[in-house]
């Protein structure tokens, strides 16, 4: 059957992907920044997946105001990199895995969580930066990405969007998704966005150190803790875009230290049969406007 | 009964929620259109014509011309809808951002680099923190010439 082996959680800055594109990695401003992925991209290597669930958020680009889905799952074939203003990223086109994804649409689903199902859409920052961060610079035509992804695509962009709790539960039913499929597959869940950040008005430029920590601290040893914080309490001390932060939720829920139903005994041994092991913790402030985060969770 | 709306008491900050959204609804969908090459051009060329083939209202139009951001949000944009217009005149998130709060670019970004700004008195309107209205524009200089927003 197929397993999630671990868990990644990262900031998705597009001025990372910018810095990344136009090879200026090397300069004093973004060195700290990516020396913080420099583990992160050996254990890729290392622990390479069959695939990755990349939960993200879409920045007004395959989704405008036509069109707002709380949650969306990609079941196409592939996916290309969007023009978001500036051109689009010179990054390979992603591959996606429209079996796998449209087996997990089914069952979370069928678990109560209406997903919408897309077929066709470009993807932005949210996706391509945590995938650049992980795998390093590939060439557009004659690199690939190291496996195929199935893009899941949360709205923090026009409230309401989902709440802290709503996301972890999500992730508990992607995880017995996952397991209910039948092709032995290492998946690896990426729950990506944040720290702390804020994009505008007089308020532009929050960042929340304290705040930030104790999030990482919770994630790693208090997931149900960080799923209980209200929307209003990231926009006060994470900002308005720290938001995104609620994204992380759905892959830690998906971890297997998670019991599914914590009101039923089997679930509650089976969820303690089990453990994360924190390999990688990484923060920085600045990129551009946001504080950095990330963390690498394996299951033990 | 009304939208439940616990965010309004956070200084310097506007969620964009679904009043919001009707109200900026053409001005985003007007952003969306610069997602393609030729519309940028297009608009460069003459932003005025361009915006006229859009039903915004003519302070939503000013305010794209001007790059008045925080005009621009109070009037139902979204910053990640108007980061289209941004990166049309070729501006990255960071000066667009720094735009909104009075400082130069120089000023915003050396806030970031020594740590950004602080969430100490930028809970709660009413607190004294910089990002309080009272304290608008911020940076050196802003206070000759610049325009004091109404809280």
């Amino acid at each position: 059957m197929a397993r999630i082996t671990a868990s990644v959680y990262t900031s998705h800055v597009p001025a990372i992907g910018a810095a990344m594109d136009m090879g200026k990695t090397g300069e004093d401003y973004w060195k700290p920044v990516f020396a913080g992925y420099d583990f992160s991209k050996q254990w890729m290597k290392d622990n390479k997946p069959d695939v990755i669930f990349l939960v993200y958020n879409d920045h007004a680009t395959a989704f405008s105001l036509d069109m707002i889905p709380t949650f969306a799952i990609g079941t196409a074939a592939q996916y290309k990199p969007a023009d978001e203003g500036y051109g689009a990223r010179p990054v390979p086109v992603v591959q996606g895995h429209p079996e796998l994804a449209s087996h997990i649409a089914q069952s979370v689903i069928q678990q109560d969580f209406d997903l919408t199902i897309v077929n066709k859409m470009d993807v932005d920052h949210g996706l391509t930066v945590p995938l650049s961060l992980m795998c390093g610079e590939l060439d557009p035509v004659k690199d690939a990405w190291p496996c195929p992804v199935i893009p899941f695509a949360v709205n923090v962009v026009q409230y309401p969007v989902p709440s802290g709790q709503r996301c972890f539960n999500l992730g508990k039913a992607i995880r017995k998704a996952v397991e209910s499929y039948d092709e032995d597959l290492n998946v690896h869940i990426w729950g990506t966005g944040g720290m702390s950040h804020q994009l505008q008005g007089a308020r532009a430029g929050l960042i929340n150190r304290t705040w930030d920590n104790e999030w990482l601290d919770k994630m790693i040893a208090d997931p149900a803790a960080a799923a209980a914080v209200p929307h209003i309490d990231y926009v006060r001390e994470a900002g308005s875009e720290g938001i995104e932060l609620v994204m992380w939720l759905i892959a830690r829920g998906a971890m297997s230290d998670v019991p599914y139903n914590d009101k039923d005994a089997t679930d509650l041994i089976a969820a303690r049969a089990h453990s994360v092991r924190a390999r990688h913790r990484f923060y920085h402030v600045p990129a551009s406007n946001t504080a950095v985060g990330h963390l690498i969770l394996e299951n033990v | 009964m009304a939208l439940d709306k616990p965010y309004l008491d956070v200084p310097g900050t506007i969620i964009f929620d679904a009043e919001q959204s009707r109200k900026g609804y053409w001005l985003n969908q007007f952003c969306m259109s610069l997602m393609k090459a030729e519309n940028r051009e297009r608009f460069k060329a003459d932003q005025r014509a361009y915006l006229n083939e859009w039903p915004m209202s003519e302070d939503q139009k000013q305010a794209v011309i001007d790059m008045d951001l925080n005009r621009a949000m109070q009037l139902g944009g979204n910053i990640y809808f108007l980061a289209k217009i941004g990166a049309t005149h070729g501006k990255s998130f960071q000066q667009m951002a720094g735009s909104m709060t009075g400082m130069t670019e120089d000023e915003y970004r050396a806030m970031m680099i020594a740590g950004g700004r602080s969430a100490e008195g930028n809970r709660y309107l009413g607190e004294d923190g910089d990002a309080q209205p009272h304290h608008q524009p911020q940076g050196k200089h802003s206070a000759v010439g610049g325009k004091k927003e109404s809280a």
